[in-house]
């Protein structure tokens, strides 16, 4: 009796290995089902798209599959401006973000350690904006800032901006309207690190002769390193591919026009499937590249 | 300090009148100390009795409530932690995980522009035995390896003082006292100012010239080590620092060079100069390693306090020498520590025994006998594990 319960109880102990990378499968296999056919397919369809050449006679929009790799000759001497001002904007509305949130993020998750109600109440106002729609909160913008408002005024009297000038359509609202829309993707990744941060070091680095300004950059910084790489990633790339913020009907105009309203016009307006196709592959690719140079240029692979 | 400069000797500290006052607590009750150039100091105490209070203080990492500090004569009261010339081992390491050790230990160097930062961190690591692992980062080393590179990277600086903070906790025996010796030949022959704050009486008396109790926020006691042992002032240090055997009863007499004192009828004589108080209820007590076991009556002699009869409780063997427990009627528990001459223990459980010492040895404490505890504090780790043996005794009798 003894030995059959020992017998027994001792083969699924050998199994068990088995039968959890089994399960580990199963669980694996509807994200793995959903990347196949979400996001693989879409892009080889992308790619495919992409080398269509125009049906001879067709209609507008009627495409046949070809290897046509002068499409993407084609859009970039076409779009190199969009592409430019893609990145330009992107870049500096992470740089701005970036800038406004440090400070944001340090005082939510170092200074204001002590009151978790403060800290609680702080980061419900940072994502309180997700509450209203991304569009209204943009048309908003374009509304404070349009032409006969009284900040608009006061800047033209001042002479800040000209008489004839405008605040919108600009390159500054574009930049401004980013930032303003990707800062609480900037502030959360940034006060996850910093909530984690362990002043003890901070203790250290002044025991060390080092002041404020030298501690900061010294040991705050490299220490909030995961923090600012996630979040300038989370900023840029979506930001670079942007179509809303510098579309004209929002903060922008012709002279604002991104890769991303450039895709849009191609695909929807001009029923052009192989430009826009092309462009949407030549801006994943970019991004791709300078993501992979940065996070490995900032030494933080194994941070992330 | 000058920046690019080395500290040319340690620097006096002077702590006057210092209250610091957390909300809700007070850490530091009106402090006064000085700690010449050039000592050891050791700031001795529980957990919780205001000593890392203190060297934060020092360090410049808290505002004292009220009250100056002075290093080397020189207020700093009002001077940042990064302007003092004070270096900390902390009790974390605290160790930039983003650096390598290197980095590390030559960060201080580089902060105050001093040349040749990096031959002067290898040098200091190769003083831990650690330079080999200099191209490590801080989380690749062990426990004490880490403490060791926190060791390194406050020397390094020469600082006039020198500030430690439990810095050898988490060491083993042997490299605890390979870094004690290290440390202190390192202080003597810079002649810098450590000041060391532990809970490790052994520790603070082996290390420090000058080792003050601390109690509560305030200093019960403060001396050289010996003194402090041989004549505690009060019951915290007497059992603090060492166990002793304290008992308490009226001043029956005090002419000539010793004062009376009846415990539970019995006359015991201590020198007037060994006890802090004459008159009316005292607390006196003798330590255990000063007493004699008798297993029959001694021959009451001058000279020589007796006690007695008791059974004997306890006997635990513990390498150099043998504790016994000896329950005295009327007295309560008294600790023995003997020499092991012979082998096995000299008294068996349960026999009857006595105990005498000598005159000189007793000492009088300056406490009032009923802030005093009675006899012998039951906190100390060796009554504690004591008790858990009788417990556990108890509990295998009975299964």
């Amino acid at each position: 009796m003894a030995f059959a319960a020992f017998g027994s109880s001792a083969a699924p102990v050998e199994q068990a290995p088995r039968r959890r990378s089994w399960v580990a499968l199963v669980l694996l296999l509807p994200g793995l089902a959903y990347l196949a056919l979400f996001f693989l397919t879409p892009f080889v369809s992308l790619i495919l798209t992409s080398l269509q050449t125009p049906v001879e006679f067709g209609d507008v929009g009627q495409f046949q599959q070809a290897f046509k790799i002068e499409n993407y000759a084609i859009v970039v001497e076409q779009y190199w401006p969009h592409f430019l001002r893609a990145f330009g904007y992107a870049l500096a509305a992470t740089f701005f973000a970036l800038v406004i949130s440090y400070p944001l993020a340090y005082f939510i998750g170092v200074k204001a350690r002590r009151w978790p109600l403060i800290q609680a109440l702080m980061l419900t106002l940072v994502i309180a904006p997700f509450f209203i729609s991304f569009l209204l909160r943009t048309l908003a913008w374009k509304a404070l800032m349009s032409d006969e408002t009284p900040l608009v005024q006061a800047l033209k009297a001042l002479s800040i901006i000209p008489n004839d000038g405008h605040l919108t359509g600009t390159a500054f609202s574009v930049i401004f309207g980013l930032t303003y829309n990707f800062i609480p993707f900037m502030t959360l990744p940034l006060y996850t690190t910093l909530e984690r941060l362990d002043t003890r070091y901070l203790e250290a680095g002044s025991d060390l002769y080092a002041g404020p300004a030298t501690t900061f950059w010294k040991v705050t910084v490299p220490l909030s390193m995961p923090g600012i790489v996630s979040g300038t990633l989370l900023t840029f790339i979506p930001a670079s591919g942007d179509y809303i913020n510098a579309s004209a009907s929002f903060l922008g105009s012709a002279q604002t026009q991104m890769v991303g309203n450039v895709i849009e016009t191609n695909f929807l307006g001009l029923l052009n499937y192989p430009a826009a196709a092309a462009l949407s592959v030549i801006l994943m690719a970019v991004i791709l590249l300078v993501v992979g140079i940065y996070v490995r240029r900032s030494g933080t692979e194994d941070l992330l | 300090m000058a920046a690019g400069a080395f500290a040319e000797a340690g620097a006096d500290l002077e702590l006057v009148g210092i209250h610091k006052r957390f909300p809700g607590f007070t850490a530091i009750e009106d402090l006064d100390l000085r700690i010449p150039a050039g000592s050891f100091f050791a700031l001795l105490g529980p957990s919780g009795c205001g000593k890392t209070t203190t060297l934060r203080l020092v360090a410049g990492l808290e505002q004292p409530t009220s009250g100056r500090i002075l290093i080397g004569g020189k207020d700093v009261t009002e001077v940042k932690s990064f302007k003092r010339p004070v270096n900390t081992v902390f009790q974390s390491y605290a160790l930039f995980p983003h650096m390598t050790v290197l980095e590390n230990v030559a960060f201080g160097l580089r902060r105050r522009g001093i040349s040749d930062a990096v031959g002067k961190a290898h040098e200091a690591l190769r003083l831990v035995e650690l330079d080999h692992l200099s191209a490590r980062r801080p989380q690749q080393l062990s426990g004490g390896q880490q403490q060791r590179v926190a060791l390194a990277r406050a020397i390094v600086n020469r600082p006039a003082l020198l500030l430690l903070d439990e810095p050898l906790g988490a060491l083993d025996l042997k490299l605890r006292r390979q870094m004690q010796l290290e440390l202190k030949s390192i202080q003597t022959d810079v002649g810098l100012t450590f000041l060391h704050v532990t809970h490790d009486q052994e520790e603070a008396m082996t290390m420090a010239d000058t080792v003050a109790v601390m109690n509560k926020g305030q200093i019960e006691q403060m001396g050289a080590p010996e003194e402090l042992y041989e004549l505690p002032r009060t019951a915290f240090v007497a059992n603090f620092l060492g166990q002793s055997n304290l008992f308490t009863g009226p001043v029956t007499s005090s002419k000539g060079e010793s004062i009376v004192v009846d415990i539970a009828g019995v006359k015991i004589e201590v020198p007037k100069e060994r006890a802090q108080r004459h008159t009316g209820e005292v607390t006196i007590g003798v330590r255990p390693e000063k007493l004699m076991l008798h297993t029959s009556a001694p021959k009451a002699a001058p000279g020589t306090n007796v006690l007695g009869p008791g059974r004997v409780t306890d006997v635990s063997f513990s390498g150099v020498s043998t504790q016994y427990q000896i329950a005295v009627p009327g007295l309560g528990l008294i600790t023995v520590f003997a020499q092991n001459m012979v082998f096995g223990p000299v008294v068996n459980l349960g026999a009857e025994a006595w105990v005498s010492w000598t005159v000189d040895h007793g000492f009088g404490l300056a406490d009032e006998p009923e802030h005093a505890p009675k006899f012998a504090s039951d906190t100390d780790t060796a009554t504690i594990a004591l008790q858990t043996r009788h417990e556990l005794l108890a509990e295998i009798e009975e299964a």
